[in-house]
């Protein structure tokens, strides 16, 4: 082939290739970064009771960050984000595992698989929402503890609290933990497996050294999914504390509600920077894109 | 258009000379409506007090024409009333609300001269008065936003100008609900939502305007401070409120706070809270389940508030029309004798009477015991024969309001202050 046709060519996949590329990047443009350049921009605006107004103001931003309340809170969704993470994590993988490793045919698997979706046939909120009669003072749970006589008075606690708040996030979050670590499970050559036990390793042996480097680009895409959900969150922790606990999320929400657009945005800015921060260094540790 | 303007005419003068009970007896509505009122039809939105499917029904059967109704709560009103003035045609909030809104103008005054019942309006809704001797009470009274200077005026005026921003609908005296069954003795002060003794098992609603009075009332009672003017605070008196209840707060007073109607229902029916800011259909859902719940009133009086129907800018024509008719439909009594049967009251009380049985008049205007079962207008019993209305007669519990939900001239400070409580 002559080299000049090869070049011709070259330079034409080039081109095919940025259209091919270009909807998905328009789409993006108008719905993802414009919004974004949008949330940055009405961040320095200033607002009066009933509307916003053009400005270059840092007063956003000075009241977010001297105010202690904000660091609570960051605090605050930080701890929901890890202690979710852990119980979703831990839940997460011994589903998949046993999924993925004890269930040997395919029908079984994917029949079990579906099941656990079944109760995202509902929506999240109404999940979310049926645990408050069970878990209230005179809730099915306390009734049920007292008449076993383990308590004598209803748990307090149980309901409108830090508990439920992570409670209901493991209950709402655990299957996209379950998901992607199941996803990669079952990708991981059973001979790989033949052969450390072949090679005189036990079980547990076999799970860290072998299971576990294997899965971790599934518990990363997980820990993306359950992070970035919970950090986004504001009807859970809203409904599940009565109001009581905030997180960033919370924060947005009551701006929002007392029509204070531009300080919501500064709060958003704030999250965003936050979480691409940790996404960021979550990804230094796994090349997920090896595995997609 | 000439057909309804016509039309309206000859309904306004049987309006004026017999009634609105016998007019909207006597009158069916075709007769009086042409053809073309069947496609229209107006979006109405408020908060769920009195967004009621029934009144759309009511509106359809006896005006003819459509009212598409949307129920949000307090801050998605302010917050469509300011942002998205093509998205409604009539807007039922809140006096504090328009007080709030009015400047970004997406609403347009009302001329008096077209509402038949203007005359008959409560004084509390025109000059402040309710009766020649009352006091005005603090905070933003209806009367001090409820005028303004022309159709398009920007600026509200203090006097009854014949122009109003907002047609008053509906109102009450409110204060805290209890569980007397689970509190189990007498509770007189505002004080009583602090009283360490309901640790865990109180709350208070988390919508600012509305919670900041509660919070002056509850502070003024428990003689920490008296203030000058508590619908008007400074900064320092906001961060000495609101430090108070957040000391509150962390000590573990509250069990929750609440936003909608129904979370506040919940709440008390569940008995997860036994003292809370309530609104008086909220007792009045709680008892419906047999649970017994008091609409208590307090030594210190009460917290009261008044919403209206308020016009959308962009209206005119025939739907401009047609919302007068709508408004002037609204005070001519049967919704007002519904709401009335909630535990709220109309602004035009006498037409309602008409529209209520006299045991009912008696029960829930006079303050007189009931004769027999008083119910609900959805039919639920929520008094049997021989009881009394918590507060007593009309102007026993609105006599005794002392404040009215505020926006102060601090307001954001105190939005962000609020906000901080919140989420401390």
């Amino acid at each position: 082939m002559p080299t000049e046709s090869i070049s011709g060519k070259m330079k034409n996949s080039n081109l095919t290739g940025w259209a091919l590329a270009s909807p998905l990047m328009l789409v993006l443009l108008v719905f993802l970064v414009a919004p974004i350049i949008m949330i940055v921009v009405v961040s320095f605006w200033g607002a009066t009771e009933w509307s916003i107004y053009p400005a270059f103001l840092f007063d956003n931003y000075e009241f977010l960050l001297t105010s202690d309340v904000t660091y609570r809170v960051f605090l605050n969704t930080f701890k929901y984000a890890f202690i979710t993470w852990v119980c979703t994590l831990l839940i997460g993988f011994t589903v998949a595992y046993f999924l993925a490793f004890h269930i040997r045919t395919l029908t079984w698997q994917i029949a079990l698989f579906l099941l656990c979706t079944i109760p995202f046939l509902t929506s999240n909120i109404i999940r979310m929402i049926s645990w408050i009669p069970f878990l209230g003072r005179n809730g099915i749970a306390n009734s049920t503890l007292i008449s076993m006589g383990v308590i004598e008075e209803p748990l307090e606690w149980l309901l409108f609290s830090d508990f439920s708040v992570i409670l209901a996030f493991v209950h709402l979050y655990t299957l996209f933990m379950v998901v992607p670590i199941f996803n990669t499970m079952m990708r991981i050559d059973k001979s790989l497996i033949e052969a450390s036990v072949d090679a005189g390793a036990t079980g547990w042996q076999t799970l860290w050294h072998v299971i576990i480097p294997l899965t971790k680009p599934g518990i990363m895409i997980g820990t993306i999914f359950v992070v970035a959900l919970v950090m986004g969150d504001f009807i859970t922790v809203r409904f599940m504390s009565g109001s009581q606990s905030a997180n960033m999320g919370r924060l947005i929400q009551n701006d929002i509600a007392l029509l204070q657009y531009p300080s919501a945005s500064a709060t958003a800015v704030i999250l965003l920077i936050t979480v691409l921060i940790l996404i960021g260094t979550l990804l230094r540790f796994v090349d997920i894109r090896k595995e997609l | 258009m000439t057909t309804i303007s016509k039309v309206r005419y000859s309904r306004r003068s049987i309006l004026k000379s017999g009634g609105a009970a016998v007019a909207a007896a006597a009158l069916p509505a075709p007769m009086v409506w042409g053809q073309e009122t069947k496609n229209i039809t107006l979006r109405q939105f408020g908060t769920g007090v009195s967004n009621l499917n029934d009144v759309a029904l009511k509106v359809k059967e006896d005006l003819g024409f459509n009212l598409e109704m949307t129920a949000l709560d307090t801050d998605s009103v302010t917050q469509r009333a300011a942002t998205q003035p093509n998205s409604f045609d009539i807007a039922d909030i809140e006096y504090f609300i328009c007080k709030k809104v009015w400047a970004a103008g997406n609403l347009q005054a009302m001329d008096t001269s077209k509402i038949a019942q203007y005359d008959n309006i409560a004084g509390t809704f025109r000059s402040g008065l309710l009766t020649p001797e009352s006091t005005i009470a603090q905070g933003t009274a209806p009367h001090t936003v409820g005028f303004t200077t022309g159709v398009n005026g920007t600026k509200f005026v203090q006097e009854e100008s014949g122009w109003m921003t907002l047609i008053p609908t509906i109102y009450n005296a409110d204060t805290l609900g209890i569980r007397p069954d689970l509190i189990g003795r007498p509770i007189n002060n505002w004080s009583e939502l602090l009283n360490p003794e309901f640790k865990g098992k109180a709350s208070i609603l988390d919508i600012s305007s509305i919670g900041i009075m509660d919070m002056a009332l509850v502070v003024e009672s428990m003689g920490e401070y008296t203030y000058p003017d508590k619908g008007n605070m400074t900064r320092e008196e906001i961060d000495l409120t609101l430090g108070i209840f957040t000391e509150a707060k962390k000590n573990g007073q509250f069990r929750a706070f609440w936003k909608s109607f129904d979370e506040s229902v919940n709440l008390m029916a569940s008995g997860e809270v036994v003292i809370q800011s309530m609104w008086s259909p909220a007792i009045t859902a709680v008892r419906s389940q047999g649970i017994p719940c008091v609409y208590q009133p307090l030594e210190e009086g009460y917290r009261s508030w008044g919403g209206g129907l308020g016009l959308s800018a962009s209206l005119s024509g025939i739907e401009l029309d047609a919302a007068y008719e709508y408004i002037n439909w609204y005070l001519s009594g049967w919704v007002g004798g519904y709401l009335m049967r909630q535990g709220y009251y109309s602004a035009v009380p006498s037409t309602s009477k008409e529209f209520m049985s006299e045991d009912e008049w008696g029960y829930w205007y006079e303050g007189k015991a009931s004769k027999g079962d008083i119910v609900s207008p959805t039919g639920a019993k929520l008094a049997g024969p021989g009881e009394v209305r918590d507060g007593g007669s009309f102007l026993d519990r609105m006599g005794s309001v002392v404040c009215w939900n505020s926006v102060m001239d601090e307001n954001q400070y105190m939005v962000r202050k609020w906000n901080e409580f919140i989420a401390a």
